[in-house]
């Protein structure tokens, strides 16, 4: 194994810290240097995802060769260092999250960049967090690469500072210092009953735990939890995310679509390696398949009651998070793959709504020269650094080459969006859906469970709900008198394209896809490789 | 020693649980600059508490666990201030960022008798 090759899995995280500690220094006012340099970071982090990828589908000799990749941080074994692994499931979400970050990125390029300062540094950071996050072996590591993602995205939130983004940043940034103190507790408690905070070696020590010591080391795991599914978005701990997400800036909301999924990978990730003997409450089990079921008909409600596409949007992406952990909740293993689907059809989804709904707020005239939401050159001023002249007096200032049929291709965007996010047929998320009803429906027919017919009910009344509100407001915003015909950038509308095409791509090759997910979920019902694979010498006996 | 120290755990966290509940939002960073406190001397409590034991091992003595401390919560630790110390940092300067354009110190921005 060549020696860059070896290094691959920390690449994801190294390379958006060096690229963007560097943006830091380069002068604000070199903008065509600055985007370039972190462009070229994001997509060096598409093209690793996407041979990680490749390696796992295209087992070769070498690294990934037995569908696991463990990477010893600084040479110190596990558990008493940190490990990166690489499996099934964190190289899919890798590439997700740079599959979302490259449009991103190329979206915010149009003018967003530049109503604030450090944007790349932090987008960057974002990225690094994330990309940490879904590798990392190591609980505390986890913790610290959570408090990454969140500095980077308090930073995002305020970027383009105006009294709406402040005011929601206050209380974003109120509740997650809390949710990260409630993150320590939980893994002060575990370390103290377990000794390791190393989660294959958690998998091993919770298997073979003293009976004394299980409701501790559970009341440990069941504060944890609760950090997870704040950042998860479940209710009723999810009342800061649609005020949060609607207030952000169309590029800034757009990649935090994918910050509630970090939530669902932890407690995913968790909840599988500790699921032998039987993994705790915030798991599995009825505490959170309620919750999360809960959590389905308050997405539901919000988008049936939201005004703002932006708002009804935030509200869809609680229903997904919600729908993903009442599926894994209800512990059918067959519909393990189909959740995955599920996972990476509704990310794109939300993500292109949010950059359409940057682009629909146009639309409408007045609504956008209300005075607080105008840049303030305050932040310039206080980073020293010179305000950009590109900045006009309005944040929706565009000039741009215009695209020809820009309403009709803002149109056909918001209606592949829709049909995605609803679960409508032909798109992946009609077949996301179907397979997870489909799987459903085996286990309510097998043991007669209420508990799967609820799941349906609720999937279906989010489908609906989510057409009918999504249907109200495109004929709102398309169909309504008072708009204009927006001018929109080459630049703008790519990545949006980009994102559809990326889902209707995952239609057509829904085979692969699904095999791909197949073993994903069969890897990780079966936690004993994933322990093995972290240390050699231990294994779990149920 | 250990009914003192659970007793200021339990007492910094009372008091900063009440203070992130106050509409002030210096109240709420002082709650969560006590919470922290609670939650810094917990996780050092969950190394269990000793005396007279170093969590570095004395090349002179002959190793044994019993005469050490354990340095991973001390680490811990140390890595749950610092972040905690920077996300405070981060969350004053929004405090007077939202003081600056709302004119006024309630978190949501409007006094709730207006």
């Amino acid at each position: 194994m060549s020696t860059l090759l070896r290094h691959l899995p920390v690449l994801p995280i190294v390379l958006p810290l060096v690229s963007g500690a560097l943006l830091l220094f380069l002068p604000q006012g070199r903008t065509v240097l600055r985007s370039s340099v972190a462009l070229l970071s994001t997509i060096a982090q598409v093209a690793i995802a996407a041979y990680l990828l490749y390696r796992l589908i295209v087992p070769q000799p070498g690294l990934l060769e037995h569908g696991v990749e463990v990477y010893v941080l600084g040479g110190w074994v596990a558990p008493y260092g940190i490990v990166l692994v690489v499996d099934r499931l964190s190289a899919l979400m890798l590439a997700l999250n740079a599959a979302i970050a490259l449009p991103v990125h190329v979206y915010s390029l149009a003018h967003w960049d530049r109503v604030g300062v450090h944007y790349h540094s932090m987008l960057q950071f974002l990225l690094m967090g994330l990309n940490g996050a879904f590798l990392t072996g190591d609980l505390f590591n986890l913790f610290v690469f959570f408090e990454i993602l969140l500095s980077a995205s308090y930073g995002l939130l305020l970027h383009g500072s105006n009294a709406v983004r402040v005011k929601a940043g206050l209380h974003y940034v109120a509740v997650n210092l809390a949710g990260s103190l409630i993150f320590l507790i939980g893994v002060a408690l575990i370390y103290g009953v377990a000794g390791t905070l190393n989660m294959a070696d958690l998998g091993v020590q919770w298997a073979a735990m003293a009976p004394e010591h299980r409701s501790l080391f559970e009341a440990g795991v069941g504060i944890l939890g609760i950090a997870f599914l704040i950042k998860a978005g479940i209710w009723p701990l999810n009342f800061w995310l649609p005020k949060t997400y609607t207030a952000a800036s169309p590029p800034v909301a757009a990649m935090f679509a994918i910050m509630t999924k970090v939530g669902v990978y932890a407690l995913l990730r968790m909840g599988s390696l500790l699921a032998i003997p039987e993994a705790p409450a915030p798991f599995a089990g009825p505490w959170l398949f309620y919750g999360t079921v809960a959590t389905m008909w308050f997405g539901i409600v919000g988008m049936l009651a939201a005004r703002q596409l932006t708002r009804l949007v935030s509200f869809s992406v609680i229903v997904s998070s919600g729908t993903l952990l009442a599926v894994i909740a209800l512990g059918v293993t067959s519909a393990t793959a189909p959740v995955l689907l599920y996972l990476i059809a509704s990310v794109p989804a939300g993500t292109a709504f949010f950059l359409i709904a940057g682009m629909t707020e146009r639309l409408r005239v007045n609504s956008v020269t209300e005075e607080n939401m105008a840049p303030q050159p305050t932040t310039y001023t206080a980073f020293m650094a010179g305000e950009p002249h590109e900045v006009g007096d309005n944040e929706y200032d565009e000039v741009g080459v215009a695209i020809p049929a820009a309403l009709a291709f803002l149109g056909m965007a918001f209606v592949s969006c829709t049909i995605l996010t609803t679960g409508l047929p032909p798109l992946v998320g009609f077949m996301a859906k179907f397979s997870m009803i489909s799987a459903l429906l085996g286990a309510a027919m097998d043991q007669s469970s209420l508990d799967a017919w609820l799941l349906i009910v609720s999937l279906l009344a989010a489908g609906f709900a989510g057409l009918i509100a999504l249907t109200k407001r495109g004929m709102r915003s398309f169909w309504s008198t008072g708009r204009t015909t927006p001018r929109l950038r080459f630049i703008e509308a790519v990545p949006v394209a980009f994102l559809i095409l990326l889902c209707v791509t995952m239609t057509i090759a829904a085979g692969p896809v699904m095999n791909y997910l197949d073993s994903a979920a069969e890897w990780l019902h079966e936690p004993n490789a994933y322990i093995h694979a972290v240390l050699p010498t231990r294994e779990v006996s149920p | 020693m250990e009914l003192i120290y659970s007793l200021a755990v339990g007492i910094f966290c009372a008091c900063g649980v009440w203070l992130l509940l106050r509409p002030r939002t210096f109240q709420v960073i002082l709650g969560l600059a006590l919470l922290s406190y609670a939650t810094n001397l917990f996780i050092f409590a969950m190394g269990r508490l000793t005396l007279d034991r170093p969590p570095l091992i004395d090349p002179n003595v002959v190793p044994d666990a019993s005469m050490f401390d354990d340095p991973i919560p001390q680490a811990l630790v140390l890595t749950a201030i610092v972040i905690g110390f920077a996300t405070t940092a981060l969350f004053l300067v929004m405090l007077i960022a939202s003081r600056g354009f709302t004119g006024t110190d309630h978190v949501d921005g409007v006094e709730k008798d207006e």
